[in-house]
């Protein structure tokens, strides 16, 4: 098992180089420079001034001395200074934004989980049922609603309509003056409408494989022994069938992990959240190279450990890959 | 019976949404003057957050816009866009126009206490140019011959030659030497936390969220009423929208359709003022003049004359703003009242086409020339419904005189690497923001046509050239003035460019903000003056 696990790791490493070189080339295949995108069109800038910005940003060298500079930065753990007027560090500005996309991404994972297995097992143990019907409507409606529209009507019915709840932001003006339980109130009032709206439309996925998974088990033979041997109902479903229908479950927590540092960025727009799909999205369209480099390495390192981790968690519940595995090496 | 409960929730949302402008009508009224008072707070939404809070290195209207509260320059536009002193209380232009003499204002002080002199414009200047400094804005600054600072509180510049836009160009920022001399200006913090000299000192920057500035109340001009400004980051206009009818705003720019058809409710306009004036921008329809097609002077005129341009006006603006016929702002000094270019007549139009030899020779409607068929593509960049809808709008009305024309939408990068770099268009639609210096020098001079460069169309006139030379070298007004007026005649006539429209500014304040009073520079200008009375501030 360890030396699964070292060579998973070791072979981490050329990926990840592969990956670099290959986001590396295509940012900057496409067209426009963070220099050209932030003074095109601007009577004010002379042509002078546009290759003093290039020299600056170090534009002028050719692409895999870049690529090499960028590279021995990185092993040091420096992801360089962002393009932006604002010239600071790339980690910093992601580190400003981190928290909240994944405080946001883990509760809504967690909703998620905590409803789309019950709707599944639900759906599946009333198969082709009223119940079952009527889950994969709610499902699917989520799954199809955009959810821009379903935030924008549920911000104008709470907030401009009822004025119940606050539109957008994560706090309201003068929050700081008031005391620690206050705020929390304050911040769970911003977060009701964007977190409903987010778990609501990732319910799908998740509920379908689960009630698929169990209709699956269902069918096995030692589910009919366990119902023989006179077992109650719930125990069948919960005790025996549930385990080895979470299966699928495991993998797609697992590749949920790279999926929680990365926001929705008409979302972010829409509930003015500071987050990383905003801050991505702003760096492609300034073709801040470091700052994109540096969200997709940190995205890239996630998704490969959350394989990782799914593969491992699945060894964990499941035996049969356990052994086979064993057996193999 | 949850099923049904669910039914009926869903129904309800589409019926409150549905209802949406019902509101009831508060007993509106016009507010009374009050008396102003110091205090409260005025929330601003902005869809884009400022880059950097030095405006030396900051390129977006966001950072600009933060950064005009907390910094002065020596010279400043006034209400009626004349230039008055800022920093510096007057000025001499020597009589050969080389030598500007600035006499800077006395007791200024830096937010931290220490006194601005002409220390601080002279690093103004030095870091500008300064070639290590990534700023795009070093080009005027270059024409300075010598600048010089013979004692504190007076600073002179002298020009190769005399150039009008430089004493527009002492308007910008100055930076306060005694925090930045012989540092690093691309990592300094005040970036992040300036300090200035303005009417407002920074006070917290919450990134991705919102600004909070405070009034500086040792201001040279009195302190500002309104205690903090507050500057809130919400990127989608619609949420912006709703935050400004949930009293999460004070103040926002409408967009014509909001401010025509959704915010004409008694309710609304009890709780907020509208305002309305030119914004200082145009829309146009630029043609390759390299191109064989846009080549002939008669086929332009021909163009501009089967184009309506009050119906675009009315289709993308909802009338929320004017015809142009030039590239100036109507009302300001330099625009010619006196010029009209072509107006919507499509008679004229097909007889121009038909002298300059198009003729719909296989009667399928289309215009043909030596066997080629009058067609082509306006290019506009993706994302701007306003320019889409102006392109479709012209495409219908080129085909009732006989022009095919096609649409394409590209993303800006591509946009400008591979068409507009290139010299590969036929038509585009964009606009040009403009600028308070008449000045045309990058877009219209024929020096100007290389890649990269503005005057992107590739137009070529030598009385123009003159003309624009003649009215940067001087500082009279008067002549500057009657060769602007000749300019615009020649554009009028050459058609380079179909000049579209000038779009309105369309601000809405909350309406327990008093001492606002409109004039051709907007609202913004007399901003320190604004106030709440006692009784209705509301932070």
């Amino acid at each position: 098992m360890l030396y699964y696990l070292a060579k998973r790791l070791l072979l981490m490493i050329p990926l990840l180089i592969g990956i670099t070189i290959i986001t590396f080339g295509v940012i900057h295949l496409a067209p426009g420079e963070p220099v050209e995108m932030q003074v095109a069109m601007n009577p004010k800038v002379s042509a002078e001034a546009r290759e003093r910005l290039r020299k600056f940003y170090e534009l002028d060298k050719p692409l895999h001395i870049q690529y090499g500079k960028w590279v021995g930065r990185l092993v040091r753990l420096d992801f360089g200074r962002s393009f932006a007027p604002d010239g600071r560090p790339v980690i910093e500005k992601i580190r400003e934004r981190l928290p909240v996309t994944i405080s946001l991404n883990m509760i809504v994972l967690i909703l998620e989980f905590a409803l789309a297995i019950p709707i599944g097992v639900m759906a599946a143990t009333h198969r082709d049922g009223p119940l079952d019907r009527w889950a994969t409507v709610f499902v699917f409606l989520g799954f199809a609603t955009p959810l821009f529209w379903l935030s924008l009507i549920l911000m104008y019915l709470f907030g401009v309509k009822l004025g119940v709840l606050p539109i957008s932001g994560l706090h309201s003006l003068g929050y700081e003056a008031h005391g620690i339980w206050w705020q929390a109130v304050d911040l769970a009032k911003h977060l009701v409408i964007p977190i409903s709206v987010a778990t609501f439309g990732s319910l799908a996925g998740l509920s379908r494989y689960m009630r698929t998974g169990m209709i699956e088990v269902l069918g096995q033979d030692y589910i009919t022994t366990a119902r023989a041997k006179g077992l109650s109902e719930r125990v069948v479903i919960y005790r025996h069938a549930l385990r080895n229908a979470l299966l699928p479950a495991i993998t797609i927590l697992g590749l949920s992990v790279p999926g929680l540092i990365g926001g929705s960025v008409i979302f972010e727009s829409i509930f003015a959240i500071p987050g990383m799909g905003k801050l991505f999205m702003d760096g492609v369209m300034a073709r801040d190279y470091p700052l994109v480099m540096g969200v997709l390495v940190i995205g890239a390192v996630l998704t490969l450990i959350g394989n990782l981790l799914a593969d491992l968690a699945y060894a964990v519940a499941d035996p049969r890959i356990r052994h086979g595995r064993e057996r193999a090496l | 019976m949850s099923r049904c409960r669910l039914v009926c929730l869903v129904a309800l949302l589409f019926v409150l949404v549905a209802c949406h402008e019902g509101e009831q009508p508060v007993a509106p009224g016009p507010r009374l003057p009050g008396v102003p008072a110091y205090g409260d707070s005025i929330v601003v939404g902005s869809i884009g957050e400022p880059s950097t809070l030095l405006p030396l290195l900051a390129s977006d209207s966001a950072s600009r816009d933060v950064a005009g509260e907390i910094y002065n320059g020596l010279v400043r536009y006034d209400r009626n866009l004349k230039l008055e002193g800022d920093l510096a209380e007057r000025w001499e232009i020597s009589r050969d126009g080389l030598i500007i003499t600035f006499h800077l204002r006395r007791g200024v002080k830096w937010h931290d206490g220490q006194p601005f002199t002409s220390r601080d414009v002279l690093y103004t200047y030095r870091v500008t140019i300064d070639p290590r400094t990534p700023t795009a804005y070093a080009e005027n600054f270059k024409q300075v011959k010598r600048a010089e600072a013979p004692d504190p509180y007076t600073f002179m510049v002298t020009y190769a030659k005399p150039f009008a836009p430089a004493l527009e160009s002492w308007g910008v920022e100055i930076l306060p030497a005694h925090l930045l001399e012989g540092k690093d200006i691309t990592r300094s913090e005040l970036a992040r936390r300036p300090v200035g000299t303005g009417p407002y000192c920074f006070k917290e920057w919450v990134a991705g969220q919102k600004l909070v500035l405070e009034s500086n109340h040792d201001y040279y001009e009195g302190r500002p009423y309104i205690d903090r400004y507050v500057y809130r980051i919400i990127p989608d206009t619609a949420t912006m929208y709703m935050e400004l009818k949930s009293g999460g705003l004070d103040m926002m720019g409408l967009t014509p359709v909001q401010y025509q058809r959704q915010t004409t409710t008694k309710e609304f306009l009890s709780r907020f003022n509208k305002y309305r004036y030119p914004a200082s921008a145009y829309t146009y329809l630029g043609y390759n003049l390299r191109h064989p097609l846009f080549s002939d002077r008669r086929v332009r005129q021909a163009l501009t004359s089967a184009i309506n341009k009050d119906e675009i006006l009315q289709g993308v603006q909802f009338g929320m703003g004017q015809v142009a016929h030039g590239p100036y702002k109507p009302g300001t000094w330099p625009y010619n009242p006196n010029v009209k270019d072509f107006s919507y007549n499509p008679d004229r139009a097909r007889a121009l086409l038909a002298e300059a030899g198009w003729r719909d020779r296989n009667s399928d409607g289309i215009l043909v020339k030596d066997g080629k068929s009058f067609s082509f593509t306006i290019l506009t960049n993706q994302g701007n419904d306003e320019r889409l809808k102006t392109a479709l709008i012209i495409q219908q009305r080129l085909k009732a005189v006989g022009i095919e024309v096609k649409i394409r939408t590209i993303e800006w990068a591509s946009f400008l690497k591979n068409f507009i770099d290139k010299g590969d268009f036929q038509a585009v639609i964009l606009g040009w923001t403009i600028g308070q210096d008449p000045d045309l020098y990058d877009v219209w001079h024929s020096s100007k046509t290389g890649p990269r460069e503005l005057n992107f169309v590739g137009y070529k006139n030598a009385e123009m050239d003159r003309l624009i030379e003649k009215g940067r070298g001087t500082f009279d007004l008067e002549e500057r003035r009657r060769c602007y007026y000749r300019i615009q005649e020649i554009l009028a006539e050459d058609q380079p460019y179909t000049f579209l429209y000038v779009p309105d500014a369309l601000p809405v304040v909350s309406a327990r903000f008093r001492g606002i009073k409109p004039a051709p520079a907007g609202i913004m200008y007399n901003f320190i003056k604004w106030y709440v009375p006692k009784g209705e501030q509301l932070y």
